[in-house]
């Protein structure tokens, strides 16, 4: 395999032809924000936050998605990857309804782990307060659309590790909706085979194990009746 | 040094920042030994007053006596600070925006779900009336600082104003917290 030197941060590096910029920044460990890369998973350059700076060229690319060349000249820092980086996240922020306090991944989400790391402590653009649904069909997984930022992680873990397919992309723009089947309940999906490897992907709450939140605490009395009734009624050969 | 005129005020919210900042315990002694605290829920001034240096604002700005308080404050106010999740993003009051206007939320609260007298309270000059949309503090007046947090822990209400009382610009970074 042929063996490709490039510059990253001003640091000679050497990585093997076909290797994304971020995979040859993480062998030099050098760090570059991410949101829609997933170990293990091919890359698709949803996010935009790894967007990097290449002397010589006027635009700005996906680190996950570009690969690297003989001669690169990288940057991952500069105000201006900062500032695009923010306002990347203040959009996604703005354009769905991320309300942390009422959701299940506080503390456990992406999304707001990245706000932290690139100092976003507001927003500056108007949130867009999109009526969405929550899918609650499916018995053992729900997906709450105000959550979603489309990274797509669900998709490509459905597709391409557990090979159901059931996971796609309808709609583009503000209109993209991540979708079960034809755009169906999930839980009238014949093709998902419950594996939960999207709920394992999802980088916010957008996708959740029923049966995780307060009002979901449904509990089987007759259980217990059925126990003690079988122990009074010596149902049972000790 | 003179001694810095503090307030504190609260629109759309729950209290819960006021209780954490309750939760500062004995640092508030330290605290009322370097302020005057003019104005807020925890003291009896009728009439937000001028002069004031720093002033904290709890929850989002839900109608049209928040929006002309909000003005007030900017223009009597050096320093505000949007103080927890609701004033910085709109959090939990902004949930019914989604649905439309505020008469969706109302005819829910005081018609459908009503035991006794069902109808929507009208008082005018007495209950101001709902924005069509819970917004963040920010959206109506500049903001010089933001404390996000449900509520913003003691540590971090303390960080900030500590760094306000003193030179040194705040410690943004550090103070980042949704949730």
């Amino acid at each position: 395999m042929a063996v490709r030197t490039l510059t990253i941060d001003s640091k000679q590096v050497s990585a093997e032809e076909g290797t994304t910029i971020l995979g040859a920044a993480r062998d030099a460990g050098i760090s570059i924000p991410t949101l829609c890369h997933l170990d293990g998973i091919y890359d698709v350059g949803a996010c935009r936050m790894c967007l990097v700076e290449l002397a010589g060229s006027p635009r700005l690319l996906p680190a996950c998605t570009t690969m690297v060349a003989e001669g690169m000249d990288v940057r991952t820092q500069s105000d201006r990857l900062r500032r695009y980086r923010r306002m990347i996240l203040e959009l996604l922020f703005a354009e769905r309804n991320h309300v942390c306090a009422a959701c299940v991944s506080n503390g456990h989400c992406e999304l707001q782990t990245m706000a932290y790391s690139q100092g976003m402590d507001h927003v500056r653009f108007a949130y867009q307060s999109p009526l969405l649904e929550v899918d609650l069909t499916h018995a053992s997984f729900g997906m709450d659309h105000n959550r979603c930022i489309l990274c797509t992680r669900c998709v490509r873990v459905c597709w391409h590790i557990e090979g159901a397919g059931t996971k796609n992309v309808s709609g583009r723009g503000t209109h993209a909706r991540i979708i079960s089947d034809l755009n169906q309940p999930w839980g009238m999906s014949e093709t998902c085979s419950a594996c939960g490897k999207c709920i394992q992907a999802c980088p916010t709450g957008a996708l959740f194990r029923r049966g995780m939140t307060a009002g979901e605490m449904e509990r089987d009395r007759t259980r217990l009746e059925f126990l003690v009734n079988a122990r009074e009624k010596k149902q049972w050969n000790v | 040094m003179e001694r810095v005129r503090l307030a504190t005020t609260w629109f759309g919210g729950c209290s819960g920042c006021h209780m954490s900042f309750l939760d500062l315990d004995e640092w508030i002694v330290d605290l009322t030994a370097k302020v005057d605290y003019v104005y807020g829920p925890l003291v009896d001034t009728k009439e937000y007053p001028e002069g004031v240096d720093v002033v904290l604002i709890e929850g989002a700005i839900c109608n049209t006596e928040h929006v002309e308080m909000a003005h007030r404050i900017r223009q009597r106010t050096k320093t505000v600070v949007s103080f927890g999740d609701c004033a910085v993003t709109s959090n939990v009051v902004g949930m019914r925006n989604p649905l439309g206007g505020p008469e969706v939320v109302l005819n829910r609260a005081y018609v459908e779900l009503a035991d006794v007298n069902p109808g929507i309270p009208v008082a005018p000059g007495i209950l101001p009336p709902l924005l069509d949309r819970a917004v963040p503090v920010h959206q109506v007046i500049p903001v010089d600082h933001f404390l996000p947090g449900c509520p913003p822990c003691p540590e971090r209400i303390r960080m900030l104003l500590e760094s306000l009382l003193g030179a040194g610009a705040a410690p943004t970074g550090r103070l980042i917290k949704f949730g």
